[in-house]
C-alpha cells in the first residue's frame, strides 16, 4: 500500500522535529529573562540538544543540520561565528565514533559523559572565542555556564525523551541502528 | 546498516563541515560586513518571534514586580518624598544654571547644538553571553535607526548600535568586551575613553597621566567623533586602583525593556552625504 500524502507530511514534520526543537532552543536562549545576570551563564541548550539527539537519533541530526543549527546559535547570541559550531561538530562525531558504548549507556552515564563532553566543547568555544575576538575573556562566566548546563541536562533530556516516545517511537531505529 | 561508501560520505561530511567552520571564524575576523549581514537577517527574520514572547515575559515579570511593590508601598512613599525635597533644592538650582548658562552663551554667541531625534523601541532579545554583551530591540531602519546611534535608558548611557536591520537592530551594550566609548571624566573634564571588559564595571583608556580622578567623579560623553551627543551620563568613578580607573554604570542591566535611540543629527560629519529627498523619504 503506497503511504498517502498526508502520511508521507507526517512521517517527514516527525524527521525534521529534532533540528526544529533545536533551533527552538537557540531562540529561547536569547529571550529576555529579565532576571539579574542570568544571561551570561545561560545554559548552552543547544549543546544538550545535539548531545542527546546525536546519541539517539544520529539518523535525524546529522552533521549539514548540527552545521546550520551552530550558525544560527552564533549569529543569534553573537558570540564569534564558527566558534560555538566547531565543539558541536566534535561533540556529534566523537559520538559517532563510540556508538557501542552510547547505545548501552543508561541516564546516569549518559550524564556523566555529557559533564566531561560539555567541559571539553565550552572550554574549546571559550579558546576559540578569544582567538577570533583577539582579547581574553574573563573565563569565570564560561565556568559558570558550565555548571548551569550540566545541571539543566537532566530537564532537558528528560523532556527529550518524552518527546521522543511520544512522536518519533513508531519508528524502526533505536538506539545505534542506521537505516 | 551503513556501507563502508556511506561511512566514507560521514567523514568527508565531517571533515567538510570542520572545516568551513573554521572558515566563518576566519571570515569573522577578516571581513566583519558579511557576517554582520549574516547576523542582520538572522535577528530580522526572528525580530517579530521574540517581539510576541517578549511580551508576555515581561507582563509577567511586572505582576510579579508589582506584588513585591505593594508590599513595600508605604517605605517607598516615605523614601520617595525625601527625595523630593531633596530634588526641588536641585531643580532650582539646575533653573538658575540654565539660565545663566543661556544668557552665556548668547554672551558668546555659542553655536547651538545639533537637533536630538529619538526613537522609543523594546528590548526584545538578551545576547549577552559569556562573550558579548548585547540586546537586541524592535526599531530597524524603517524607523531611523542607524548604526553608531547611542541607546540610552532612563539612567543613562546604555550602548550605540552595532547592527541595523529592516525592522530590528543590534545594540553592543557600553559594557561589552568591544565597546569604546569617548567620555570626559570629573570636574575637570579629562578625556578618556571608556573600554568595556564584558563586566558590569568599564575601565577608562587614554587617560592623561597628569589627571585627579577621584572615586565618585561622573562620566559622560564627551561627544568627540561626532557619532554621540554630548553629556549623555555614562556612569560614576567607582575604583581607583593598580588595574586602572574603573567606571560603573547606573543602568540597571537586569532590567532593560524600553530603549531610546538617540539620532544625533549631525550632517555630514562622520556618515557618508545622503540624498537629502531619500533621506527625508526614509523617516
Amino acid at each position: 500500500m503506497k503511504p498517502s500524502a498526508w502520511h508521507r507530511l507526517d512521517e517527514a514534520a516527525r524527521a525534521v522535529s529534532p533540528f526544529a526543537v533545536t533551533v527552538l532552543l537557540a531562540l529561547f536562549s536569547v529571550i529576555p529573562q529579565r532576571a539579574p545576570d542570568i544571561a551570561p551563564v545561560m545554559p548552552a541548550l543547544v549543546l544538550i540538544a545535539v548531545y542527546f539527539w546525536s546519541v539517539f537519533r544520529p539518523d535525524l541530526m546529522p552533521f549539514w543540520a548540527i552545521f546550520l543549527v551552530g550558525v544560527v546559535q552564533d549569529l543569534l547570541t553573537g558570540i564569534p561565528l564558527g566558534a560555538g559550531i566547531v565543539p558541536l561538530l566534535l561533540v556529534h562525531g566523537y559520538i559517532g565514533t563510540q556508538r557501542r558504548f552510547f547505545a548501552s549507556a543508561t541516564m546516569p552515564m549518559l550524564w556523566i559523559v555529557f559533564a566531561l563532553v560539555a567541559a571539553v566543547a565550552l572550554a574549546l568555544t571559550w579558546v576559540l572565542s578569544c582567538l577570533v575576538l583577539g582579547a581574553l575573556v574573563d573565563p569565570t562566566n564560561a565556568a559558570l555556564q558550565y555548571l548551569t548546563t550540566i545541571a539543566a541536562y537532566p530537564c532537558v533530556a528528560w523532556l527529550f525523551a518524552q518527546a521522543q516516545m511520544a512522536f518519533l517511537s513508531e519508528q524502526a531505529p533505536r538506539v545505534g541502528g542506521g537505516r | 546498516m551503513a556501507t563502508p561508501l556511506k561511512a566514507w560520505a560521514q567523514r568527508f561530511a565531517f571533515v567538510l563541515l570542520i572545516g568551513a567552520a573554521f572558515g566563518l571564524m576566519m571570515l569573522t575576523k577578516a571581513d566583519t560586513l558579511v557576517v554582520e549581514r549574516a547576523r542582520v537577517a538572522v535577528n530580522d527574520a526572528v525580530a517579530p518571534i521574540l517581539d510576541a514572547v517578549a511580551e508576555p515575559v515581561s507582563t509577567v515579570n511586572h505582576v510579579i514586580q508589582g506584588a513585591r511593590g505593594v508590599a513595600r508601598l508605604q517605605q517607598t512613599n516615605t523614601n520617595l518624598r525625601a527625595e523630593i525635597e531633596r530634588l526641588s533644592h536641585w531643580q532650582q538650582v539646575a533653573r538658575e544654571v540654565e539660565a545663566e548658562n543661556a544668557s552665556l552663551r548668547a554672551l558668546l554667541n555659542f553655536t547651538p547644538e545639533p537637533g536630538k531625534r529619538f526613537v522609543a523601541a523594546r528590548v526584545i532579545g538578551d545576547q549577552g553571553s559569556a562573550f558579548t554583551r548585547a540586546v537586541l530591540v524592535n526599531a530597524g531602519s524603517a524607523d531611523g535607526v542607524a548604526k553608531g546611534q547611542a541607546a540610552v535608558s532612563g539612567d543613562g548611557l546604555v550602548g550605540r548600535v552595532a547592527e541595523v536591520g529592516h525592522r530590528s537592530a543590534r545594540i553592543l551594550l557600553i559594557t561589552d568586551i568591544n565597546s569604546r566609548i569617548p567620555v570626559v571624566v570629573g570636574p575637570r573634564r579629562d578625556r578618556a575613553v571608556l573600554a568595556g571588559d564584558n563586566s558590569l564595571e568599564g575601565s577608562l583608556l587614554y587617560l592623561a597621566s597628569d589627571t585627579t580622578v577621584r572615586v565618585g567623579d561622573q562620566v559622560t560623553t564627551s561627544g568627540q567623533g561626532g557619532v554621540l551627543p554630548v553629556g549623555l551620563s555614562v556612569g560614576v568613578v567607582s575604583a581607583i586602583d593598580e588595574k586602572g580607573v574603573r567606571v560603573r554604570s547606573m543602568v540597571d542591566w537586569a532590567h532593560l525593556e524600553f530603549l531610546r535611540i538617540v539620532d544625533y543629527e549631525m550632517p555630514g560629519l562622520l556618515a557618508p552625504l545622503r540624498d537629502p529627498g531619500a533621506a527625508a523619504d526614509s523617516r
